[in-house]
């Protein structure tokens, strides 16, 4: 094994933490000579901490919570890289009836289309201030997440202003779909499976998935303090090598079943086989009356380039922070975001790279509205959009 | 009561727990050393919200707790809090982050507080919070004990009537049979049971 010593890797039970679930699981890490201890975490500050202090080796983290990391933002300042990513998309926005059936009635074309939805959004919201009502409230799971600015990027493309006319709140994973049922949030947006499970109760209808809004969103990566790659570099390699046997294991369709039977464990996600499949599949129920939709894309772990990880990605998730307030617009800043993201290691280990395949868009984010995302003049790019902090 | 010179002991105090006893304790090794305004909250509902409204100077909470997420957004939205905050209690502090974290505690504390009034309160908590774990541990390893003896009489039970065994004859048999596998009894217990049931 590794001279001892066993390594302690942190994950949320989710659908994107499959690749690093399987690679121990399958014992990919075993067959490396890994001795690895997967530590199911109940926050991503805990991660986080968890991560930064040591008492994790690795763990399965938030995209924008490892560029937040790197680059001091909200905690402690420590460099994080990420040599492989655990997957592109994969959350949804779910909305409670309610909500979908005002969205439904003020819906100018069809609630698939997120132009359609963000505006019909405009309107109900609209139409709730000229009754005195109050503003909807939206359930994200963390500040610096994807799925807050996957929201934001959404509604404020609609007109819809995130921290004027809604109210945006961070609610844990778990407690998502008991507070859609009970009205404290009338719609939130999330990875696999919670969205599911909501629909499944009836209590809600998935309205998009994230996959619909964004081509390209990289959602978690296989994050390590950067000074301990460097201290153990060939412990990294192994690591991140089990990593890429693990991501072309789940995607070979014919493992479905054992993959899907693997994450329901009660040590991982435990959840119904099924749902997992549903998730992997991205064949997904979306509303309690039973309809499906389908989308090729709604969560890639190791095809379409997935796992690499995308410097632009890291660049268009730290222009997020800077469109939010959470963040100045610097070039020091921009080049430690995007030195987080380290393809360059991902080819050194797993071996050179074909660049992406044709399916993917060209700016590599693939937006479904505005201006192509240019990470080389973020501040231009983000001129573009009326609805912004300043 | 014992106090220590230089702690402000009317600093307001919220412990934020879904645990009501390890959160009694919490509170009451605070009062205990001096502090007199502690609040517990339990509902994680609205969370934020009644922490705006207690407007504490330091909020302790559970590791385990998922609504440590939660906290993390009044690091976001300064116009709606009053003072910025400060999480931990240096940004330096590596060493006092590790031992609160290895208790299972973070603590938030307002900007400005002297760093050795926090450390008095995070130390007061990870006692607090070691006392908690051990006694929940023993409460575990007493609650296994009596689930084994359960499983143990029922396992002497079947092999009593299946081979007409006395009692002390059953519990022989499978103690011989846990020391020849190298098992607990419990366990071997566990396996008639199961083998009962499917024999039937």
């Amino acid at each position: 094994m590794t001279g001892g010593k066993r390594l302690r890797i942190g994950f949320i039970p989710l659908a994107d933490a499959t690749a690093l679930m399987i690679a121990v699981d399958k014992g990919f890490t075993a067959q490396e000579g890994l001795d690895v201890e997967l530590v199911r975490e109940v926050s991503w500050s805990n991660v986080r901490d968890k991560l930064n202090i040591g008492l994790f080796d690795a763990a399965h983290l938030l995209a924008p919570v490892a560029i937040a990391s790197s680059l001091g933002l909200g905690h402690v300042k420590v460099p994080i890289i990420a040599a492989f990513g655990l997957g592109l998309n994969g959350n949804a926005i779910t909305v409670s009836p309610a909500l979908h059936a005002a969205m439904k009635d003020a819906a100018e074309g069809d609630l698939t289309d997120p132009m359609v939805s963000a505006r019909a959004l405009a309107r109900v919201v609209m139409a709730r201030r000229a009754r005195g009502e109050e503003p909807l409230t939206f359930g994200m799971t963390f500040p610096y997440s994807t799925h807050n600015y996957h929201l934001r990027f959404w509604m404020a493309a609609g007109g819809v202003d995130p921290d004027q006319d809604v109210r945006l709140i961070v609610l844990p994973p778990p407690y998502m779909v008991e507070s859609l049922a009970n009205n404290h949030v009338d719609a939130f947006c999330v990875g696999a499976p919670w969205n599911s499970v909501a629909v499944d109760l009836g209590i809600g209808h998935i309205l998009h998935f994230v996959s619909e809004i964004f081509q390209r969103a990289a959602e978690k990566v296989l994050a390590v303090r950067a000074r301990w790659a460097e201290d153990n570099p060939d412990v990294f390699r192994k690591l991140v090598h089990a990593h890429g046997r693990a991501a072309d294991f789940v995607e070979n369709p014919d493992n479905r079943d054992e993959v899907a039977s693997l994450l329901s464990a009660p040590d991982r996600i435990a959840v119904a086989p099924e749902v997992i499949c549903r998730t992997l599949d991205g064949r997904l129920k979306v509303s309690p009356d039973g309809s499906y939709r389908a989308s090729d894309r709604y969560l890639l772990i190791g095809r379409n380039g997935a796992a690499r990880p995308d410097p632009v990605q890291a660049a268009w998730l730290y222009a997020q922070m800077v469109r939010w307030g959470q963040a100045l617009m610097s070039a020091e800043a921009l080049a430690e975001a995007k030195a987080t993201f380290r393809p360059d290691l991902y080819d050194e280990i797993l071996g050179p790279q074909q660049d992406l395949p044709p399916s993917e868009p060209a700016d590599r984010v693939g937006a479904f509205t505005g201006p192509a995302f240019d990470p080389d003049n973020i501040a231009a790019h983000l001129d573009g959009w009326k609805i912004r902090r300043r | 009561m014992s106090t220590t010179p230089g702690i402000d002991l009317s600093l307001k105090i919220v412990i934020v727990d879904e645990s009501p006893v390890r959160s009694a304790i919490l509170e009451e090794g605070l009062r205990e050393a001096g502090f007199t305004e502690v609040i517990r909250i339990a509902e994680m509902q609205n969370l934020l919200a009644r922490i705006y409204q207690i407007d504490p100077d330091v909020i302790l909470i559970d590791l385990e707790n998922p609504s440590r997420d939660v906290l993390e957004q009044m690091f976001q939205v300064s116009r709606i809090v009053k003072r910025p905050i400060a999480m931990f209690v240096d940004q330096s502090d590596t060493a006092s982050i590790q031992a609160s974290v290895d208790a299972g505690v973070a603590s938030y504390i307002v900007d400005g507080l002297k760093k050795e009034r926090i450390k008095y309160i995070l130390d007061t908590c990870i006692s607090r919070f070691n006392a908690f774990a051990k006694l929940q541990e023993e409460l575990d390893r007493t609650r296994n004990a009596l689930e084994e003896r359960k499983v143990i009489d029922r396992a002497k039970g079947i092999l009593m009537s299946a081979k007409k065994l006395t009692e002390d004859q059953a519990y022989a048999l499978l103690r011989s049979t846990a020391m020849k596998e190298n098992k607990k009894i419990a366990e071997i217990a566990q396996s008639v049971i199961t083998a009962a049931e499917m024999f039937k």
